[in-house]
């Protein structure tokens, strides 16, 4: 199988031209693994299969790059997006042709959701027998155009070089999101001259980052003006890197913030201005705050139906100011007053400098009394762990400082709420595609871009199962992850609806019923496994499983069945008409 | 490509645009504008593509309809496709804007006369003849061409082909 001791021969006469030079004639799978070298990356997810055999044969000797072996590509697309989220570079992916692209798919529709760096490598057929239904074709570029935000399917040895890095870029500036780059079989044999490119010219495309300094000092005068400011803050801030500036000019000129699903941990929780989550499953006083401010200062956050709720009722009495790096984003759902396009890195020191300090002490009166009167609830129940509780002991045992991982489902929704985010990048979750099966994957891939930081992965039975195979990868490369399962033996988030809106009917929503037994599933592996089935056994699992530090923690949290998330807003209903709790 | 709601005669309520997009020429871009469309909803009523001037760069012409929100978002959709260069909506600018139409039309010897009247104030042209039938060639702007159709349906169309708007920006307005 060693074919590169062919190409070498062919090799030594070009070499020994080019000797001098930068420049090399290499073989496709070479140029690739070179190119990925100089573009920065040290980790790959990947999959073998026939289509990239011969990237394989060159990673054989790589020692630069750390290659990951999933157990599954859909797993792998969400490793690589977790690794992405939580260190801010971009995600690499290995796949064959066919089903190994096609598994991607769920992975990139994630990614592209949350604008998350990614790229994505697919092998091809060759090229001659592209489109002629050869085995294990599949049209990759086709499937995952509208999930992608640029692919590339290399005809021609001599640009994989140039796609390569014009992927990455693509990737990992402007508004970030997965890039696709197929490599026909043929391509990977070739060659072609290395040439040790060092820059990418795509003059087509030119994001813009700096905001418009007569808009800015517009929407700062707008916001020194105010009696009711509220910042709005989502996972723009989290890619743009840009949680320092937002703390400082909230903190300096005290504006309540208050951050989606997607912008947790952009502004420390800890702090006096946080309101905490807004939305579908925000607290009381974020969705009033939203309700009642007088300006709406949307940064990096773009609208999205679970949090604004019901069009008509959202924010109705504020003028609004949307900072995002996406005029497509801005006034897409909600008209706003002034629109600023730009990083928000660049622009909100640019917004402290022309601000002067609003009078918000009647504001803050107004939002301290709510804090009070309708906090998050955390219920007791005698003998029974509740969720909220659960996830109140997860924060307190990782001081509020791991790197969370939630899946999807109530138990995100409860981790959203009841976890202290103190930290940018430290909340990954599936905001926008919903992925069930994301969680685990995702913090395969924040545990082996960050080695140094603990990363606890909050997960339901349900979501867990639909990868928890991935328990084989955690083990081989001794990921120390904290796995909680909240395991209330429901599609829980689904059985709350059914509750709420569908009489009690709970079709096909339960689990308890065929759920494996979690601790011998993890023992199985290789992992360790723990189980907790009433509040007390809660701290002694934590502290053993704590101590855990050479492979991945189950812990079964046996928690109360029936349990509901609140506040929800119901769809179609205005954010300030929320359920607060279960009426008796 | 040109299609539906005019074909039939109906008029839109939403006001028309011509989008004017220069792109990189490769059927990875014209997929990602035609999937733009469809995937967000947004209609197409013609569409065409061909070289640009500069090699490797093609100009699709769209014709599309909407209020100013769905167009701002159309633009700024279509500018956001990496091999998108420049996305101009011509609406708002002095335009020429031609259409071609090859319509094959019944022209029994009863009727031929009066077809090809109809043709002379198009200032159309026939350009295939058969006992039974004229193939007529008409250039115009949209309305032009729909114009067109519209009188020779009574006579029995067989088959029309369209080939969807072409624009640019009209450069003297008459002024100096
Ligand atoms: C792949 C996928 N399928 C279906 C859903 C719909 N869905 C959303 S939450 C949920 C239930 C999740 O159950 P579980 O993982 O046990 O979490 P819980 O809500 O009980 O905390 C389902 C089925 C989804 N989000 N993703
Ligand atoms: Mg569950």
């Amino acid at each position: 199988m060693k074919e590169s001791t062919e190409s070498q021969e062919v090799k030594t006469e070009q070499q020994a031209q080019n000797e001098a030079g930068s420049s090399r004639e290499m073989a496709g799978h070479e140029i690739f693994v070179e190119t990925l070298r100089d573009v920065g990356v040290d980790t790959i997810f990947g999959y073998p299969g026939g289509a990239v055999l011969d990237i394989y044969n060159t990673l054989y000797d790589e020692t630069k790059i750390n290659h990951i072996l999933v157990r599954h590509e859909q797993a792998g697309t969400h490793a690589a997006d977790g690794y992405a989220r939580s260190t801010g570079k971009t995600g690499v992916v290995l796949a064959t042709s066919g089903p190994g692209g096609t598994n991607t798919v769920t992975g990139i529709a994630t990614a592209s959701m949350d604008s998350i760096p990614l790229v994505v490598f697919t092998g091809q057929v060759p090229t001659d027998l592209i489109g002629n239904d050869a085995f294990q074709e599949a049209d990759i570029v086709g499937i995952t155009r509208p999930i992608t935000k640029h692919s590339y399917l290399v005809k021609d040895v001599s640009n994989l070089e140039k796609v390569i890095h014009e992927a990455f870029h693509i990737a990992n500036s402007g508004r970030p999101g997965p890039v696709v780059v197929d490599l026909p079989k043929d391509m990977i044999k070739q060659k072609a001259q290395f040439r040790g490119i060092d820059s990418v010219e795509l003059p087509s495309y030119k994001p813009v980052t700096k905001g418009h300094e007569t808009q800015i000092a517009k929407a700062a005068n707008m916001i020194s003006e105010a009696e009711r400011p509220l910042f709005y803050v989502g996972g723009g801030v989290t890619l743009g890197d840009a949680s320092k500036e937002l703390t400082k000019l909230a903190e300096k000129y005290n504006i309540p913030v208050t951050t989606t699903l997607m912008g947790l941990g952009t502004f420390p929780e800890s702090k006096s201005q946080s309101l905490g989550m807004l939305g579908m499953h925000g607290t009381w006083y974020a969705n009033m705050a939203t309700t009642e401010c007088d300006v709406l200062v949307a940064i990096g956050a773009r609208f999205d139906d679970r949090v604004t709720g019901r069009l008509d009722g959202f924010s109705p009495k504020s003028k609004k100011i949307h900072i995002d790096i996406d005029p497509a984003c801005i006034s897409k759902n909600v008209p706003v007053d002034i629109p600023i396009v730009g990083d928000v890195k660049n622009v909100l020191p640019t917004l402290e400098k022309y601000m002067r300090q609003p009078e918000v002490d009647e504001w803050w009166e107004t939002l301290n009394k709510w804090q009070e009167e309708h906090p998050l609830e955390v219920p007791q129940k005698d003998g029974v762990i509740m969720p909220q509780y659960m996830i109140e002991k997860l924060s307190e045992a990782t001081k509020g400082e791991a790197i969370v991982v939630a899946d999807v489902g109530q138990h995100q929704m409860w981790a959203a709420q009841h976890y202290t985010f103190n930290y940018p990048r430290s909340m990954l979750s599936s905001g926008g595609l919903g992925t069930m099966g994301y969680g685990f994957p995702a913090a395969m891939g924040a545990a082996v871009g960050n080695p140094d930081r603990e990363v606890l992965c909050i997960t339901g039975d349900g979501g867990f199962q639909m990868t928890s195979y991935e328990l084989a990868t955690a083990v081989e490369y001794q990921l120390p992850i904290k796995i909680a399962i909240m395991n209330n033996g429901y599609l829980g988030m689904v059985r709350q609806w059914q509750e709420l809106f569908y009489e009690k009917r709970y079709s096909h929503s339960t689990m308890k019923s065929a759920n494996p037994d979690f601790v011998k599933m993890a023992e199985s592996y290789g992992a360790v496994g723990l189980r907790a089935t009433t509040p007390e056994e809660v701290d002694p699992m934590l502290e053993k499983a704590m101590k855990v530090d050479d492979r991945p923690v189950v812990m079964d949290f046996v928690v109360d069945e029936e349990a509901n998330c609140y506040p929800m807003v119901p769809s179609g209903a205005a954010l300030y008409e929320m359920i607060e709790s279960d009426e008796e | 490509m040109a299609n539906n709601a005019q074909n039939n005669g109906e008029k839109n309520e939403s006001p028309k645009h011509t989008i004017s997009v220069l792109v990189e020429h490769n059927f990875n871009a014209l997929s990602r504008i035609v999937g733009l469309f469809s995937g967000r909803g947004f209609e197409i009523d013609s569409i065409s593509f061909g070289h640009g001037q500069e090699p490797g760069l093609a100009r699709i012409t769209i014709t599309t309809h909407g209020d100013e929100q769905i167009i701002e978002q159309i633009t700024k959709q279509l500018h956001k496709i990496v091999d998108v260069h420049k996305v101009t909506d011509l609406t708002y600018e002095p335009l020429v804007e031609r259409e071609l139409a090859l319509i094959k039309v019944y022209a029994p010897p009863s009727s031929r006369s009066e077809i090809m009247q109809i043709v002379n104030v198009f200032r159309a042209k026939i350009i295939d003849i058969s006992p039974e039938k004229l193939t007529i060639e008409i250039t115009g702007n949209q309305d032009k061409v729909d114009a067109s159709i519209g009188m020779l349906r009574q006579f029995g169309i067989v088959e029309v082909a369209r080939t969807g708007s072409v624009a640019l920006k009209r450069e003297f307005q008459g002024s100096t």
